[in-house]
Parts: C-alpha cells; sequence; structure tokens
C-alpha cells in the first residue's frame, strides 16, 4: 500500500505540475495589479480579489493533491454521474440562477462563492465523451458512434446557450480536435475552416461578388479534375451549399445573433469603429497591451490597468494587465507557457495506454488550448470579443477550480499509465 | 494508440499555427506600432494650467491702482458627497433649502463624478467663515480665482481692461494662451500684457477611466509653478486723476499732466469716463455694449485718440521758431488794429479788440492774432514768395520737432498722429505753388488743418518748461520690484531751439496768467506760465484749451486741459488747469482772488448738446449722413478743423498721401 502510494506521486508529470503553478501565481500577481486597492495593499489580504484568489489557489492545489490520491477506477466509473449531475445544474441554473451580466449561469453557493456550472460542464463532458468513444468496436468515423458523441457534446452546450453564455458555449466546439484525433475525416477540420471563411468573407463582402469567386474556383477544380466523376460531383455539391450559406450568412447575422454580439463581429472586422460605445473595451484593452512595449511598465504600474480604463480586468481582460506591466515578454512568456502545457498535454495523451485516458487528455488540451486562443485573441482584437476566462490566470474560483479539476484528473489517470483502467 | 497516431502532428501544427498567429499580432501592437502608448499617455494624463495672480497696477507713490481681489468658488463632486447636515450648510453658504437642490441638480447633471462649481464668487469675507468648516463636508472644495479690482475707480482709460482672448491672439501666440483665458484688451493691461500677466504653471496628473485624480504624475517631475505677473508702478498721481476726473465730469475733454524733468504723465484724464469694476466679470459684456452705445463715448482714450486744433494755445511754438529762424526778436513790434491783412485775407483778433501795439511777450500774453500772423508770413515769405514750399516745409519740420504730427511712442496703445498739413495737401487742395503764406494763414493761430492730441500739447508746454527739450512721455515708470526704468525714457529729446530764445516767450506765458487771457485762473503764491486757446471747429462752439507749467522756476509740472465745445479756453480749462497744477504742487487748493472754486467746475455741466455731438463723434455713419459729410468737407476744404471729429474719407485718403513724401523725405 505505502508502496502504490509513493509510485503514485512518483509518477505524476510533475512538469505539467510546475507550468500549473507557474500559471496560478502568474494570474494571482497580475490580479493583484489588476483590482489593486491601495486600503489593502497585501497580496493576502481576504478583503480585496487578490486575497480571495490566493485562497482559490490554496484549495485548487488541496483540490489536485486529493484528486491525486483517488482511484483511477472511480473517476472512469463515476463519469455518467458527474455528466448528469452536470446537466441537471445546467438545467437548474436557468431557474434559479443569478445573472451576472446578461448570463444566468451562477447557482449561489452562500458564503459569498457562486458555482458556475458550465465550469464543470466542460470537465463532466470530456470524461463522458472519453469514456463512450473509448468503448470497445466505437469508431468515429461510423455515424452512429458520430451522432451520438455529437450528442453528448451539443447537450450541454445546448443548455449553456440557453443562459445565455456564448463563450462557454463555443467552447465545446474545440472538440472536435477530440473526434478527429479519434478517427474523424480531416474534411470536418478543413469544411469547418471554410466555412468560418465563408462567413466572414460574405460579411465584408457583397453575396454575389463572393459567390462569383467561390463559382470561378469551382469551375476551375471542375475543369482539372473533369475526368474523375466523383470530384466533379463533389464540388458541384459544395458549390451548391456554399451559395445557400452565403446568402443564409447575412439571415444568421442578422436575425440569429444577438445585437450586441453582432455589434463586435463588426468591429472586429473594421466594419464599426465605437471607441465610446460598444467599441471601447476592445480599444482600451490595446491600448493598454500596446502601450507596454518590450520589456512593460512594470509591476503594479500600469495606468491602463490601475486606473481602470479596461473594464473587466481581473477576469476576462487579465491578459491586459500582462501585456501592459511586462511588455512583449511577458505576453511571450505567458503563451509560451500554454503551448508548452498544451503540447505536454498531447505528449502525455499519446503515451497512454488507455483510450479512455488518451481521449480524455485530447479533450484537455482542447478545451485549455480554444480558451487560450479565444481569450487572448480577443484581447488583441483578432477575436470577436467573447466573455471567456484565460485558464489558471484570470480572476474567479468557478473557472480556476474547474481547470484544476480538469488538470488533475488528468495527471491522475496519467499516473497510473501502466495500470490498466 | 491507434492508427491516427500522425494527427497528433497536426493537432500540435494547428495549435502552433495560433499561437505563432497571436503572438505575431503581439508583437505588432506591443513593439511595431507606438500608438498605443501614445493613447495610454493620454487616457491617464491631465494637465491643469495653473494661472498666476495678474501684476497689479499702482499709481507712482505706491497707492494701488488695480489689484487683484481673490474670489472663492465652492466646487462639488457630488459621488463623493456624504449625508451632510445641509441646513447648516445652507446658513453658511447664505443659501436656501430651494437654492441648495437647484445647483445640486445641476451639479448631478454636469457629471455624477465631474468637478462643477457650486457656488460662484463668494467674497473673503464670506469664505473665511466657510473654509473653516469646509472639511466637514467631504466632496465639496474651494478654488480660488482673482478678478482685477479697482479700488478707487480711476483712470479707466489709462489701465485699460483685459477680457478672453480671441481665437486668431490664440492662433498667433505659440501656444501661450488657450480658449477662456484672459489678456489685457485696452490700455496698460494691453500693452504690459507680458509683464502683467506672469508665467503660468503646469500640474500634471493622472486621472483614472472616470477623470478622477490619482496623484501627480512621475512624482510632479515635469510640473512648473506659477510665476505671478510682474507690479507695474505708474507715474499716475492719483490725487491730481481723481481731482481731473471730478473737474471734468459732465464735460467731454482731456487732461494731460507731465512732469518735465522726467516725461512722466501725472494725470491722464479721459472725459466721460467710467468705473473700471463694470468691465470686470460677467457683466463685462453687457457693460461695454452699453458704453458703445454711448453718445460721447466712454471708451475713447481723448488724450491720445482725440485730435484738436491747439488753437491759441500753439502761438509759443510759433513765435519759438520765427526767433530760432532769426525773423523776429524779442523786441518786433506790431500794430494791432484788431486783424492782420494778408493780401484779400484778413484774420481778426478775438472779438475783434485791437491790442494796439504789441512785442513779442505782450502778444503772447493779449493772444493777438494779427501779431502771429505776421510772424507767420514773414517766415513763410522770407525767401520770397517762389520758395513758399520750402520755407513751409522748413516751419513745418520745424513744428515737428516739438512731437506735432507723428506719435510720441507712448507706452499704451491707440496714439493718434495729429496733423501737421503736408505741403502735398495743399498742392492737392489748390495747385502745386498755388498756395501761399496768405492761404494758410490760419496755421499761425494754431488753427487750420493742424491738430494735436492732448498728450502733444502737454507736451509742448514740457518743452517750453524745459527750454528746448522733451523726455518721451510714458505711463509706467517702474516695472517689477526693481523699479526699471527702460533707457529711451532717460533720453532727452532736442527740438532745435535755443534754450536762450524761451525767456521771452515764457514771460509772456507768465503775463498770460498773471494779467492776460487766464488772469482767472492765476494761482496765489504760484508762478504758473500758460497759454489759452479757442480751438474754432465746426462741430459747434470752440473748444476750450488751456496748456501750461509751474512753477517757472525749475517746473515741476507741464499740463493741457481741453474742454470740448465750451468756447474760451479762460473760462473753463484754465480754471481747471490751474486746481490741478495747485493741487499737485502744494497739496491743496487756496481760495482765489478771482472767487473761482473747484466745485463750481465739477458741477458745472458742458456736455454738448448730444444730437449735435452724436453727428460728427458716432463711428458708425448712416450711408446719409456718410453722402451729406462728404458734401460739407467738399465744399469748404480748407477750414477742416476736425477736432475729436471722425475722419472721414476722403481726409484719411489725402492724409495718406500726405505720408508718403514725408517717408521720402525721412530717408
Amino acid at each position: 500500500m505505502i508502496n502504490s502510494q509513493r509510485s503514485f506521486f512518483f509518477n505524476v508529470d510533475w512538469v505539467t505540475v510546475f507550468i500549473f503553478l507557474c500559471l496560478c501565481t502568474i494570474g494571482w500577481f497580475n490580479i493583484h495589479a489588476a483590482v489593486f486597492d491601495e486600503r489593502y495593499p497585501s497580496i493576502i489580504d481576504a478583503h480585496t480579489n487578490y486575497g480571495k484568489q490566493f485562497t482559490f489557489i490554496v484549495v485548487s492545489i488541496v483540490v489536485g493533491g486529493i484528486i491525486l490520491l483517488l482511484e483511477s477506477r472511480f473517476i472512469t466509473a463515476l463519469a455518467p454521474a458527474f455528466y448528469i449531475i452536470t446537466l441537471l445544474l445546467l438545467a437548474i441554473v436557468l431557474v434559479v440562477g443569478r445573472n451576472v451580466g446578461g448570463n444566468q449561469a451562477w447557482i449561489n453557493m452562500g458564503g459569498g462563492f457562486k458555482l458556475q456550472p458550465s465550469e464543470f460542464a466542460k470537465f463532466a463532458t470530456c470524461l463522458l465523451l472519453a469514456r463512450y468513444l473509448s468503448g470497445p468496436n466505437i469508431r468515429v468515423a461510423e455515424p452512429k458512434a458520430f451522432a451520438i458523441a455529437v450528442a453528448i457534446i451539443g447537450v450541454p452546450m445546448f443548455l449553456i446557450m440557453l443562459q445565455p453564455d456564448m463563450g462557454s458555449t463555443l467552447v465545446f466546439l474545440s472538440l472536435v480536435f477530440v473526434l478527429y484525433r479519434e478517427g474523424l475525416s480531416p474534411y470536418f477540420l478543413i469544411i469547418g475552416a471554410l466555412f468560418i471563411a465563408l462567413f466572414v468573407t460574405s460579411i465584408l463582402f457583397p453575396p454575389l461578388a463572393v459567390i462569383g469567386v467561390i463559382v470561378a474556383i469551382t469551375l476551375a477544380v471542375v475543369g482539372l479534375f473533369r475526368r474523375n466523376k466523383k470530384v466533379v460531383y463533389t464540388m458541384l455539391t459544395g458549390l451548391a451549399i456554399c451559395v445557400v450559406f452565403v446568402f443564409s450568412v447575412k439571415f444568421i447575422y442578422n436575425s440569429v445573433l444577438k445585437p450586441h454580439q453582432k455589434v463586435r463581429i463588426d468591429i472586429i472586422l473594421g466594419i464599426k469603429s465605437d471607441l465610446r460605445g460598444k467599441g471601447y473595451n476592445l480599444n482600451q484593452s490595446k491600448i493598454a497591451i500596446g502601450s507596454g512595449k518590450m520589456w512593460g511598465k512594470g509591476y503594479l504600474k500600469g495606468t491602463q490597468t490601475k486606473y481602470s480604463f479596461v473594464p473587466e480586468q481581473s477576469t476576462d481582460f487579465i491578459f491586459c494587465t500582462v501585456g501592459e506591466e511586462w511588455g512583449f515578454a511577458g505576453s511571450l512568456t505567458v503563451l509560451g507557457l500554454y503551448l508548452f502545457l498544451v503540447l505536454r498535454l498531447i505528449f502525455i495523451a499519446e503515451r497512454q495506454r488507455s483510450p479512455f485516458s488518451r481521449i480524455y487528455a485530447y479533450g484537455v488540451a482542447s478545451v485549455i488550448f480554444f480558451h487560450v486562443m479565444i481569450n487572448i485573441g480577443m484581447t488583441i482584437g483578432l477575436v470577436p470579443v467573447i466573455g471567456i476566462p484565460l485558464p489558471f490566470i484570470s480572476y474567479g474560483g468557478s473557472s480556476l477550480l474547474s481547470f484544476t479539476i480538469l488538470l488533475f484528473v488528468l495527471l491522475k489517470l496519467d499516473s497510473n499509465r501502466m495500470g490498466i483502467v | 494508440m491507434n492508427s491516427f497516431f500522425e494527427r497528433r502532428y497536426v493537432i500540435a501544427g494547428i495549435f502552433i499555427a495560433i499561437v505563432v498567429v497571436l503572438l505575431a499580432r503581439l508583437f505588432y501592437i506591443q513593439i511595431v506600432d507606438p500608438k498605443y502608448a501614445i493613447y495610454a499617455g493620454k487616457n491617464v494624463l491631465r494637465q491643469t494650467i495653473i494661472y498666476p495672480a495678474r501684476g497689479p497696477i499702482l499709481d507712482r507713490n505706491g497707492k494701488v491702482l488695480v489689484q487683484n481681489e481673490p474670489f472663492y468658488d465652492i466646487m462639488v463632486t457630488p459621488r463623493e458627497v456624504k449625508p451632510f447636515d445641509t441646513v447648516e450648510f445652507c446658513k453658511l453658504l447664505g443659501i436656501d433649502k430651494d437654492g441648495f437642490n437647484k445647483r445640486w441638480v445641476k451639479a448631478w447633471k454636469n457629471g455624477p463624478t465631474h468637478e462643477s462649481i457650486f457656488e460662484k464668487q463668494l467674497t473673503a469675507q464670506t469664505y473665511a467663515s466657510v473654509s473653516e468648516r469646509l472639511s466637514e463636508f467631504p466632496g465639496f472644495s474651494a478654488i480660488t480665482r482673482y478678478l482685477r479690482n479697482y479700488p478707487d475707480s480711476v483712470a479707466a482709460q489709462f489701465l485699460g481692461y483685459i477680457g478672453e482672448v480671441q481665437p486668431n491672439v490664440i492662433a498667433s501666440s505659440g501656444g501661450y494662451y488657450h480658449s477662456g483665458d484672459f489678456i489685457g484688451i485696452t490700455g496698460v493691461e494691453k500693452s504690459y500684457e507680458n509683464v502683467l500677466r506672469g508665467q503660468r504653471g503646469v500640474s500634471n496628473q493622472m486621472v483614472d477611466s472616470r477623470g478622477r485624480l490619482k496623484g501627480k504624475f512621475a512624482n510632479g517631475l515635469y510640473d512648473t509653478a506659477a510665476v505671478p505677473g510682474q507690479r507695474l508702478t505708474s507715474s499716475l498721481d492719483i490725487t491730481i486723476q481723481k481731482l481731473g476726473e471730478k473737474l471734468m465730469q459732465n464735460k467731454v475733454g482731456s487732461i494731460v499732466a507731465i512732469e518735465p524733468s522726467t516725461g512722466e504723465i501725472l494725470a491722464y484724464v479721459s472725459s466721460p469716463t467710467y468705473n473700471p469694476n463694470l468691465m470686470v466679470g460677467r457683466e463685462r459684456g453687457n457693460n461695454s455694449a452699453k458704453m458703445y452705445a454711448d453718445v460721447y463715448n466712454p471708451l475713447f482714450v481723448r488724450p491720445v485718440q482725440a485730435k484738436y486744433p491747439p488753437g491759441s494755445s500753439f502761438k509759443p511754438l510759433s513765435a519759438l521758431i520765427a526767433l530760432q529762424e532769426g525773423i523776429i526778436t524779442p523786441q518786433t513790434t506790431y500794430y494791432c488794429p484788431g486783424y492782420f491783412q494778408a493780401g484779400n485775407r484778413r484774420v481778426k483778433c478775438n472779438n475783434g479788440e485791437a491790442h494796439g501795439l504789441v512785442n513779442l511777450s505782450s502778444a503772447v500774453a493779449e493772444s493777438c492774432n494779427g501779431y502771429f500772423s505776421m510772424v507767420f508770413q514773414k517766415i513763410i515769405e522770407h525767401n520770397g514768395i517762389k520758395q513758399t514750399e520750402a520755407t513751409y516745409t522748413d516751419w513745418r519740420n520745424n513744428v515737428k520737432k516739438f512731437g506735432l504730427g507723428s506719435r510720441l511712442d507712448l507706452d499704451v496703445p491707440g496714439e493718434s498722429r495729429g496733423n501737421v498739413p503736408t505741403p502735398l495737401y495743399y498742392d492737392n487742395q489748390y495747385r502745386k505753388g498755388g498756395w501761399r503764406a496768405s492761404t494758410i494763414l490760419s496755421l499761425a493761430i494754431g488753427q487750420g488743418e493742424l491738430l494735436a492730441t492732448p498728450l502733444q500739447m502737454a507736451n509742448l508746454e514740457c518743452t517750453i518748461a524745459n527750454h528746448g527739450y522733451y523726455y518721451k512721455p510714458h505711463l509706467v515708470k517702474a516695472i517689477g520690484t526693481k523699479n526699471v526704468i527702460k533707457e529711451e525714457y532717460k533720453l532727452r529729446n532736442y527740438v532745435g531751439i535755443d534754450s536762450g530764445y524761451f525767456e521771452p516767450v515764457i514771460n509772456g506765458m507768465q503775463a498770460v496768467v498773471e494779467r492776460g487771457t487766464g488772469i482767472r485762473s492765476k494761482i496765489p503764491g504760484i508762478i504758473m506760465c500758460g497759454k489759452t486757446g479757442t480751438a474754432q471747429n465746426h462741430g459747434g462752439e470752440a473748444h476750450s484749451v488751456f496748456v501750461a507749467f509751474a512753477p517757472r522756476e525749475n517746473p515741476k509740472i507741464a499740463i493741457a486741459v481741453v474742454v470740448e465745445n465750451s468756447g474760451e479756453g479762460a473760462h473753463w480749462a484754465a480754471p481747471i488747469a490751474s486746481f490741478i497744477v495747485e493741487q499737485y504742487l502744494r497739496g491743496s487748493i487756496s481760495p482765489r482772488e478771482s472767487g473761482i472754486t473747484v466745485d463750481y467746475f465739477a458741477n458745472a455741466n458742458r456736455l454738448p448738446d448730444s444730437a449735435l455731438y452724436y453727428n460728427r463723434f458716432k463711428r458708425k455713419v448712416s450711408p446719409k449722413d456718410t453722402a451729406k459729410q462728404k458734401a460739407d468737407t467738399m465744399k469748404k476744404p480748407i477750414k477742416g478743423l476736425k477736432g475729436a471729429s471722425r475722419q472721414n474719407k476722403k481726409d484719411s485718403s489725402t492724409r495718406l498721401l500726405a505720408v508718403l513724401p514725408k517717408r521720402k523725405h525721412d530717408k
């Protein structure tokens, strides 16, 4: 027993733990800078959000430790239960949830703490998806398996969309990487990327011009491969779908999207500029990051940060503080750590014997990476403003705890990689 | 592991590619594009200008003419206000509950986090009680502002006024002035603006996203302190200035008194005047509009802007030039039959009085027109009639040496040149060579086209008092605490008359006051030398003119007084001058033999008929009026004795022409 205990901790991937601790510390210090209160200068003062974040970090580390002590089988076995509980919470939050900033995403737990079920939904979904896909004779490429996998992802996604929390909803799309790794046709990725491109171009340019270009490309390809009937039919079908899509973009854009979402897209595409109103966040965020130059203004010296020019700066816009006070060097460090983390996770995934662990690991990597991409992309104006936290760095107990659980469950599985789950 | 093993490279590749894109973008906005750093600076930095107190202006004895009176504005930032005893607060400010609510709502509308004015311009007395307790009311604060204040309300035209700076001035000031700044607009406030305004300070502070102050930028490294404006000591003597303004009330005209030994102007009276305190604060616009509408135009600076024919007061100068040129001697006599006949032209003496045999001194004393016409004709014709133009030019140059016909370069703006007609002017009026001494004879007695400002007249007296030179007249004798006197004011300006020639003329001038035309203004125990003038003009009754200096030995004051449309110089201008001279020399006014009193003159109303005055004075003439005036000028071109009248178009154009040959001559 003592032996096996030792071997558990011995097998833990300390590199990942180290990156985790680095990111938590970076987050804590940047939250300190972002919401610095002269009355409570101490970084562990419980009156303040940085003091609270310290508590969250300690709690998360404890929770992470506990997870490492759990039995792996326990986790696998409880995957469906976690999933169902999460779905219930997501349903409950729609009824009794506290509305924060237009999203009905929070359940008040008393004692000043609030729970955000959507954060845990990511974990539960990854877990159940891994459980399902690792089952015998399940192949994603087959329609039935594919449909079930999509359903596992889709149900919580739909419930979150009802809150409506667009950011967390979109996070679930990142699980397409998991499906791809498990055998989903690469066309899904390519076609997905194509549709995003088509969506953007259709907003920017008149539909007829876009269709004209698509038709030209199709005709060129058809001309080249005219002997290959299959290619010709595929291209023509694709053309038809594209034409329908292009015409429906305006409709989706105008009717399905909410006005504030539309404006955010317009701003990112440079169609609109409203620096005092809807574009204020993004503009101030870019000013904060851009003014950091190479080495930044120094810890607690960011004027944009200190004087609250950037809203939401301890949560969704925490990267502004990094960019402003630590400059490009700081941005590079943080992005480097994230890239290293996700690559490490892929490395961990691939060394697993059990498909369950591997699939779950890919889920974790995809979710974390998607968060990073959207969050940082949003603060520098590459992605429309979508409110999702930066993993381990943004202020917030639910977010930190859920990412910790997500990560440490993987570490637990990994530490047990020699065993059969 | 399964068959899709290689796909991990694709996924890793996508992740890496996206991170590279993010990094590229970060590199661009953080390092390549400098605009964000600039914007961040603009966001956070708020520069506030610290206004220096404007320099005060004192009289020659250190009495305050204009000072800065502190006012206190109570400011409020509604968001920062904590619950407080409103009743107590209202009592403190002296406002009622309704007034409080009104101000509160206004401040709130102005922006809850904005500092707005709650109560304006508390006086120092009210503020004293407020300031003690202001700290009990968080969110309220006081700021000090300064307004110009004139304790004695004198010398308005000298001091001028300040007002908000005009856009064109802002544009050409090289960034010194900002919209809403104050700048001297007229008078000393304008000409000494650079000295009075001081130097502004800048305070660099940081603000947060809501504009709340967050402390000094870079610990005040780039802050500069405001340097208060320098003090000006004017040459005016507030006592005689006040006396002059009192004597001139209900009259139109001017008094200029100068200390001959320095050129310092002692009195600078322009009548009607106004209370300079009216040109301060928010009512300035309304008040100045009223003044513009005033028929007698109190904003017109008569000591330097009004031009009058000097009339007989010019005679001493005529005599001096003739003596210097050797045309006459003090013993030269003339038998006055009551007129002087030149060709078919006859210049009458005043009231047609026959003075009989007169010499130089008695001619001055009796103001004999005949004598001076004779002298003038002699001067102009001493080289023969053909040389009229040349001799006239010599004569004109001699006159100009006394400072007539050109600006004396006074240290306040708006000075007029006056006029000594050029030969070209007469060529145009008649034809070349078509005029001679008899044609322009009225110049001999200070009439004709000859025009002088009261300042020029007073300066002329300085020159006589000094026996041949004058110091540039000036109104500011010292700048700052160091009593710096400009070098140019220490220079003697010689007029080209040997000092020996002055005695006979001065004898005559003494006689004017002792037994001549100015006898009513004789001051017991003080020998004053003067000359009356009755300046005819076609705007109504003649202007009453008197010029003088006193005492005869070691003169301390030279003075010129003009009372418009009041008839003989002896009746109005001379007594007024005598009171000022006595007040200045003696410090009090003694009873006069003639029985005249200050109160009589102060109370006398000599305002010209307003309708008449309006017609010849107002600046904006209706087209009909212009046409009429033009017709008038065409009819009688040489008797243009304009006085303070508006120069019409024809006149100004000829004057322009007249300037051209003069300039050539100067070179």
